[in-house]
């Protein structure tokens, strides 16, 4: 069935197909309207599942740690400094080992206040340990929350599925809700070998000393090092997870494809701009005025950022001649964090090509397709005049 | 904790006595009871056992005489301090180094 309505919308409905037992979360813009569907769902009786409502975002994920240790598919969502509030907990998770999904409607971090969008608050949790998805459309945004749980479940590894604040998390676009038998065909019920359980009385992630040692029974126990070390390789084999389960979703729902990067008209290309989110979409414009100019361009849209496919990004574009990576957030005082990723994941290659890094949107700074078209035909152009440096496209002082 | 095919390492423990590592090494002072001022080995009946009571690490039996298992008492000296006859003294570890040489 297709409806049209918004993205937070389109993410509710895609928890609720999920049959998500647990949810917790605290309102915050825009992210809020979410929640506000979820909770009316439960109220309503058309989604049978626990809503726990909680006086922070750090309790948020709390509630879900503890749903998800007693065996319990658990959500929550959340965005900018809520993310940052929740970012203890958001380590724990990881630690843990549970499956938790959460999404993060993208907003630019305070101070000052914005409550608009950009990629800041995802990028500076990317080192947590979270599988992150970038969802560029409604259609993307349902698609990923119910195979993000289905991945989640497989490692054993919490997921954010990422989508930009107001862009599309209050935009309203058609999209097609998948059949409840079909996603029930997809997403097997959580049984976890493992979980919290009175009969079998045990302590959950129990403090390490820098070395390891045995366990009751004699036997030795993973450490710190062993655990973090375990957690870092089946993050790696999380990349080989998601392509499979697009595979999987295709043929119990039947759509799908792309699921490491999404390309449009990068066959041929020369040059490639490289992006997250729905900008990639906003490029596909620029991309086809640049091929009237007979530039032969293309975009790609990163959809897995972490673990990052780096591989794929260096077999991918193994012929451009120049990759130039727009970005909604920066390291501060070094560069944009995607751009450091490409450029990282290109250097196994013999031939690389330049690459260059434009930042914008900040604080939902208006991201004017003509801005985008004069930076990609400079880079395209005039390479040589663009240095290492991030550069700032749409600042007005 | 691991599966096959993913790792899950995580750090878990179940009951059971030492899953925190022998924590008898991390003791610098050792309880020692006096026998002669212990209530139930006066008395001897089941009574007091405020040691038992207390003993965060559970390493004091609930018998006559208590004993303390010296491989997981981290030396916290709870023991010492709430006993109502003065019966548990705490001794420096390097008293019985000195003893053993």
């Amino acid at each position: 069935m297709h409806i049209i309505e918004s993205g937070n919308v389109a993410a509710a409905t895609g928890v609720k197909l999920a049959r998500t037992e647990v949810i917790a979360a605290y309102p915050i813009t825009p992210q809020t309207p979410l929640t506000e569907k979820l909770s009316e769902l439960v109220d309503s009786g058309k989604m049978k599942a626990e809503y726990i409502p909680v006086e922070s975002e750090h309790s948020a994920l709390a509630v879900c740690i503890a749903a998800s240790s007693a065996g319990s598919r658990a959500f929550t969502a959340t965005s900018a400094n809520g993310l940052l509030y929740m970012s203890e907990q958001i380590h724990w998770a990881a630690g843990a080992r549970l499956p938790i999904v959460m999404c993060v409607v993208n907003r630019g971090i305070g101070a000052p206040w914005t409550v608009w969008n950009d990629h800041q608050d995802a990028i500076s949790q990317r080192d947590a340990g979270w599988i992150q998805l970038y969802a560029c459309d409604h259609q993307q945004i349902i698609d990923t929350v119910i195979q993000a749980f289905h991945i989640a479940e497989t490692v054993r590894i919490p997921v954010m599925v990422c989508y930009d604040g107001y862009l599309l998390s209050h935009t309203y676009m058609p999209f097609e809700i998948p059949e409840q038998d079909a996603v029930d065909a997809f997403l097997p019920k959580f049984s976890p070998s493992y979980f919290l359980d009175p009969k079998n009385p045990a302590n959950l992630n129990t403090v390490t000393l820098p070395d390891i040692r045995p366990d009751v029974r004699g036997n030795m126990a993973p450490g710190y090092m062993e655990i973090r070390n375990n957690l870092h390789t089946d993050m790696r084999k999380t990349i080989s997870v998601v392509e499979e389960m697009d595979r999987k979703y295709q043929k119990t729902v039947g759509r799908g494809g792309n699921p490491l990067i999404e390309k449009y008209r990068c066959e041929d290309a020369d040059f490639i701009a490289v992006c997250l989110g729905s900008l990639s979409y906003q490029l596909r414009d620029v991309v086809d005025t640049l091929r009237g100019e007979g530039i032969k361009t293309g975009v790609a849209g990163i959809r897995l950022y972490r673990p990052f496919p780096d591989k794929t990004v260096a077999a991918e574009f193994v012929n451009a001649k120049g990759l130039i990576v727009f970005e909604k957030a920066l390291s501060y005082g070094n560069q944009g964090a995607l751009y450091s990723d490409i450029k990282s994941a290109l250097y196994r290659n013999d031939n690389r090509p330049f690459v260059h890094n434009y930042i914008l949107g900040l604080g939902g700074r208006e991201i004017k397709t003509p801005d985008l078209l004069h930076a990609f035909r400079i880079s395209c152009t005039d390479f040589r005049k663009i240095g290492d440096d991030p550069q700032w496209i749409g600042l007005k002082l | 904790m691991k599966n096959d095919k993913y790792g899950r390492f995580t750090s878990h423990s179940e009951p059971g006595p030492g899953d925190g590592g022998r924590t008898g090494s991390w003791r610098v002072v050792r309880p020692v009871i006096d026998l002669a001022k212990c209530i139930p080995v006066k008395s001897n009946k089941m009574s007091c056992f405020t040691c038992w009571l207390y003993c965060p690490d559970n390493v004091i039996t609930r018998t006559i005489p208590p004993t303390i298992d010296y491989e997981y008492c981290k030396g916290c000296e709870i023991c010492a301090e709430e006993c109502p006859a003065d019966a548990i003294t705490m001794v420096e570890e390097a008293e019985f180094v000195k003893k053993e040489k």
